[in-house]
């Protein structure tokens, strides 16, 4: 059966309308003085939470040693196949100490017109070398621009204090074993 | 040659540059005093980018439109295609000829009443270029050869034939209050007596609306109907012919702003004026009775902003249902009425 909706007749002030249109006009009146909302977006910012999934960047430890050891994880699990890496060799000739390690990126991009901002290469990464940065400006004049490579990306990282370091427990004497 | 007709010719000259001059700096600005309040409803900033709050935007926008391609679409008639944009603004200005802008002056010992034109018909003439502003429109929508102009122009050539009657009816309480169909003659009534808003409410009423639907805006802006039509008649229009029926609609808000102000809102009189203290006052009265009839007009012009984002657009049949069954008898009433009130 269908339901029957009741209209209730109007009185007439209700059917002039006029009332109404008053009443309309002073709620716009009165929303004329509230104070805007918007942002001046370029001079103002928005304000970004410390988890908020942003361009993805290579980081460097507080030593400007590079994290990421091409292990491929991230590429592996990259949803949309915006990661492709080349992995290296360690660098040798570095004040640091690869000695621990044995491979390093020789090339790194992220394509940003293919990645989907799902944050698993920095869930997967064992070395704590990728995270979703804060920066959300991504602009270009050409697509070529917005396939970050390895140095855009360390641009983007930067370096990050008090991620863990594998490599120092030798130098403990613990051993590489050990962890 | 004779001084007179000399004087009369510079100051005749000097009024239509006046008048005209501000009434297209205002149709130039309206759209951003449109934009601000807009912003302002909507809790947003409006235009602020391009000089101190945004006041040179008109300026950029006309410089914009002007360098902007002309195109013309293979598919129109081209007479009327070119022809419409400048019957959108001429009837509009010719309307300014009649509406009186001040207390008269004095300039070299003559004494110089502040309207173009002071025909005995005065009125008469207004409703007669403001019918002619219907062409403009309509013109357009055939002209431009394709379905959402003519759609446009249609409906505009209904609807503002519709609200004509109206608009006439409305007034003619004010003619039979005054017993002259001169301006200059209504306003000189309500300086010394009572606004007409006070003793025509329902008249007043039924312009206002009339008026919304003449120069179509919002409630009444079917003919150009963004969310149904594209852009209504002005949808195969570009570059500067584009502008020309933007002044135009923006020249016939201030014309019929100006009009409230003359029939209703008494013109450039102050509450607590009266005609002899605008003549003790000399040309300074008359400066000041100018800015006056400005600033009523300028608030109608925000009245008219102020609706147009307040209230949604009518479906056509309401439109002729409000037009034809609740204006025209309202209007026939408030002659009747008004004609009782009158018995002598």
């Amino acid at each position: 059966m269908a339901k029957v909706v009741e209209r209730r007749k109007l009185n007439f002030w209700e059917e002039l309308y006029l009332p109404a249109i008053a009443e309309g006009l002073g709620r716009t009146f009165k929303q004329m003085f509230k104070p805007e909302i918007t942002l001046q977006y370029p001079e103002q910012r928005p304000v970004i939470e410390d988890d908020y999934r942003g361009a993805p960047g290579l980081v460097k430890d507080e030593e400007g040693r590079e994290k990421c050891v091409s292990c491929q994880l991230c590429e592996y699990i990259c949803p949309p196949k915006a990661i492709v890496i080349v992995p290296g060799e360690a660098p040798e000739d570095t004040a640091y100490d690869y000695s621990n390690i044995e491979k390093a990126p020789k090339e790194f991009y992220i394509d940003m017109l293919r990645c989907i901002y799902c944050g698993y290469c920095e869930e997967i990464c064992p070395e704590q070398a990728i995270f979703m940065t804060r920066e959300y400006e991504l602009n270009a004049a050409t697509r070529q621009e917005l396939v970050h490579d390895k140095p855009r990306l360390y641009e983007i990282g930067g370096t990050r204090p008090g991620l863990i370091k594998k490599w120092k427990h030798k130098d403990d004497g613990r051993g590489a074993e050990d962890h | 040659m004779n001084t007179d007709l000399i004087f009369g010719i510079v100051a005749n000259l000097a009024k239509i540059i006046i008048l005209t001059h501000t009434v297209l700096i205002l149709a130039m600005y309206m759209p951003w005093v449109e934009r601000k309040v807009s912003a302002w409803i909507q809790d947003r900033v409006g235009p602020n980018r391009v000089g101190y709050a945004g006041l040179l935007q008109p300026i950029a926008d006309t410089f914009k439109f002007i360098f902007k391609e002309d195109v013309v679409p293979g598919h129109v008639d081209k007479v009327l295609y070119v022809l419409s944009p400048c019957l959108a603004v001429i009837p509009s200005l010719f309307i300014l000829a009649v509406i009186p802008f001040g207390p008269s002056v004095e300039v070299m010992g003559r004494t110089v009443d502040l309207v173009i034109a002071d025909l005995g018909v005065g009125i008469l003439f207004v409703f007669a270029f403001s019918s002619l502003a219907v062409y403009g429109i309509t013109f357009a929508g055939w002209a431009s050869n394709s379905k959402y102009p003519l759609l446009g122009g249609v409906r505009s050539s209904a609807q503002m034939i519709s609200y004509e009657i109206c608009l006439g009816l409305s007034v003619v309480g004010i003619f039979m209050g005054a017993e002259s169909l001169r301006l200059l003659d209504v306003v000189n009534q309500q300086i010394d007596g009572t606004w007409n808003i006070f003793t025509q409410p329902i008249g007043f009423l039924v312009f206002v609306i009339a008026a919304f639907a003449e120069t179509n805006r919002l409630p009444f802006d079917l003919p150009e109907a963004e969310t149904e039509l594209v852009a209504g008649y002005h949808t195969e229009y570009s570059s500067i012919k584009f502008t020309m029926f933007f002044a135009g609609e923006y020249a016939a808000m201030f014309v019929f702003a100006a009009l409230v102000t003359v029939l209703f809102l008494g013109g450039w009189d102050l509450p607590f004026m009266d005609s002899g203290t605008f003549a003790a006052m000399g040309n300074w009265g008359a400066l000041l009775g100018f800015g006056v009839f400005l600033f009523k007009s300028f608030l109608f012009l925000l009245f008219y902003v102020w609706v147009r984002f307040t209230l949604p657009r009518f479906r056509f049949d309401q439109l002729m249902h409000l037009g034809w069954k609740v204006l025209l008898p309202l209007g026939l009433a408030n002659i009747l009425i008004t004609g009782l009130f009158n018995l002598p």
